[in-house]
């Protein structure tokens, strides 16, 4: 088996050095991938080096201020519970949101996978907020659910509240915004997930004597497990990086003091390169460890096919 | 059995509601022979609904509490404005030229549709049909972008294009929208790419066509739903993109969402709060016009998997 081999590699070495290469996958084909990854590494990978390269130079202001020579911005950053902070702030904004809503897509995706009459209409209303954005959303939010909003006034002249709910500019207010945006996405994606389920498995434990709880908890669950993992990092993804909506409907001083808006004001007011950056790549740093957690627990579901996907 | 059967489907659907709600023991399916549907609906349908109800009213409240604000003069304390007015739309183009805002925006979200589709295709073509050396490596290089937060590489990055002399400039703000859509588009294309059989393609070499031949007769009209489809997504994004535009444009290169920002957040008080929302509405009608078109062509879950249907309807 193995002089077979060896023979055969011997035999291979003396065609061209383009024909060996083209065996192993390496052809002009690749050209084509030569723009993408060009534009890669001058768009992405440089300016992100270059950035990371600039936190090792802070300002005279950060060195005079927290010591530790080149390391001052992350003394700094690590130092300053003004900074600081803003990491359980950002985490306590992004984690429930993501988690809400990919643990209420789910039933919605479930009940909603049958035909019936407008549904392509339904799923066209819930793309809506997507086209939205966040900073409308946040605009619209302000005047729907402030103090003098349709909302209050609604539940004021019902009887149901007597003084008007403090709805914005505070933590629930980015939160609203965070699910409005986020769900319909979640949504998306976990009904796409679950139409790539072959229906025949849960027709098969139906069969058996399933009931629909145990077909869902049994069968169904563990082969969307992972799925709801991806959604669960997308929406996170998107949730982390919380920055216009924490500004505008939120209490940007306060408990919505997210980590963007703290590399922005280094940034913009105080034209800090160095410590805007820093805080900037320690955004990336702890949202990777999120996303590493929830991978590692992705490793330990069921990754084999659905049966559904064509 | 056959008496609830009876009782099922002659009441009115809110009784029906009633009674499962009565006898939350009984379960839908055993009291009724198979293949036939209780019309009463179960706790799960009425939690589901609700929430889709209650996220419509949030939704349309957003919505249309910003259109009558824009038309609105002067509205306070009552539900409706006192009067309607088109005129914070005048001033928000007096004020703003709006002529201009808009179109920023659309020259930018085409040019970044059309480039990164340039850029996208090929390489999703590459990563989709053949294996190479450090293929896994290529993935991560494309798969980062969206998965680290815009502001993350947005800093490093509009400090690299202040340092250039390109802050504040259209060029700019096109390069910066660029970074995550040609990401995207790869992304998104390649299980498209995939699910095309590669016999198409080897069929026609061997007829003797060449490469150039086989991408433009041959795979490109069966690329163009994927094609549109990405391409509509990247323009959607691209338009609503707020962080990586803001970093780096100025009152020449603003795009229409970081112009509503502006306005919102103005030092020495922001403006006029229907002034906002009615650059709001704007925005919307341009995302609507946009969203309309966009599904005449595409449906958007296509990407995202076959869908298979089920079986049991």
């Amino acid at each position: 088996m193995s002089t077979a081999t060896r023979r055969e590699r011997g035999a291979a070495s003396s065609a061209s050095l383009r024909h060996r290469m083209a065996e192993r996958g390496v052809d002009r084909k690749l050209l084509m991938l030569l723009p993408a990854i060009l534009f890669a590494l001058v768009l992405f990978v440089y300016p992100f080096t270059y950035g990371i390269g600039l936190t090792f130079q802070p300002l005279q202001g950060t060195v005079d201020k927290w010591g530790g020579g080149i390391f001052a911005n992350y003394v700094a950053f690590f130092g300053d519970s003004f900074i600081f902070d803003s990491i359980w702030i950002t985490m306590r904004l992004a984690l429930p949101a993501a988690l809400f809503n990919v643990i209420v897509s789910v039933p919605i995706a479930f009940k909603l996978r049958r035909k019936f009459r407008g549904k392509r209409f339904l799923s066209t209303m819930l793309v809506l907020p997507i086209t939205l954005g966040t900073v409308l959303t946040a605009q619209g939010l302000l005047i729907f659910a402030g103090r003098q909003g349709w909302l209050n006034r609604f539940l004021i002249q019902s009887g149901i509240i007597s003084d008007p709910l403090q709805l914005v500019n505070n933590y629930l207010g980015v939160t609203f915004t965070l699910v409005i945006s986020g769900f319909p996405f979640a949504y998306l994606l976990i009904s796409s997930y679950l139409s790539g389920i072959d229906p025949s498995l849960d027709a098969a434990a139906k069969t058996l004597g399933a009931n629909w709880k145990q077909r869902f908890m049994r069968v169904t669950l563990p082969l969307l497990a992972p799925g709801l993992a991806t959604t669960f990092i997308l929406t996170f993804v998107l949730a982390f990086s919380v920055f216009p909506s924490a500004r505008l409907v939120g209490d940007p001083l306060g408990t919505t003091r997210v980590m963007a808006l703290m590399a922005y004001r280094s940034f913009a007011e105080q034209i800090d390169y160095s410590m805007a950056s820093t805080i900037a790549v320690m955004m990336g740093v702890i949202e990777l460890i999120v996303i590493a957690i929830v991978l590692l627990g992705r490793s330990f579901l069921y990754k084999g096919s659905t049966g559904g996907k064509g | 059995m056959s008496k609830s059967q009876i009782v099922d489907e002659a009441a009115p659907f809110v009784r029906g509601a009633e009674k499962v709600l009565a006898e939350p023991k009984r379960s839908g399916h055993a009291s009724r022979p198979p293949g036939e549907k209780s019309l009463a609906a179960s706790p799960g349908t009425w939690f589901v609904w609700a929430g889709i109800g209650a996220f419509f009213i949030f939704l349309f409240g957003i919505i249309s509490s910003v259109l009558v604000d824009s038309f609105g003069k002067p509205w306070f304390r009552t539900w409706l404005p006192e009067n309607f007015t088109l005129s914070w739309y005048q001033s928000a183009w007096d004020k703003f030229d709006m002529t201009h805002i808009i179109g920023v925006t659309l020259i930018v979200g085409f040019s970044v549709v059309v480039i990164s589709v340039l850029i996208g295709v090929p390489a999703s073509y590459v990563l989709a049909r053949s294996n190479f050396p450090l293929k896994r490596l290529v993935m991560v290089l494309f798969l980062l972008p969206i998965l680290i937060p815009p502001i993350t590489f947005g800093i490093p990055l509009a400090t690299v294009m202040y340092n250039f002399g390109l802050g504040r400039t259209l060029i700019a703000v096109i390069l910066v929208n660029l970074v995550p859509s040609v990401p995207f588009v790869i992304i998104t294309m390649t299980p498209f790419i995939e699910q095309i059989n590669p016999s198409i393609e080897n069929a026609a070499r061997m007829c003797g066509a060449n490469m150039r031949q086989v991408f433009v007769r041959v795979l490109a009209p069966l690329l163009v739903p994927g094609i549109l489809a990405a391409g509509i997504l990247v323009l959607v994004r691209t338009v609503g993109m707020f962080e990586l535009t803001f970093l780096v444009s100025g009152p020449s290169s603003d795009t229409l969402v970081v112009a509503i920002y502006r306005a919102m957040t103005s030092a020495g008080g922001s403006e006029a709060r229907q002034l906002v929302s009615a650059m709001g509405v704007v925005y919307t009608v341009m995302m609507l016009v946009i969203l309309v078109i966009a599904l005449r062509f595409i449906n958007p879950t296509q990407l995202v998997a076959q869908v298979k249907e089920s079986r049991d309807e």
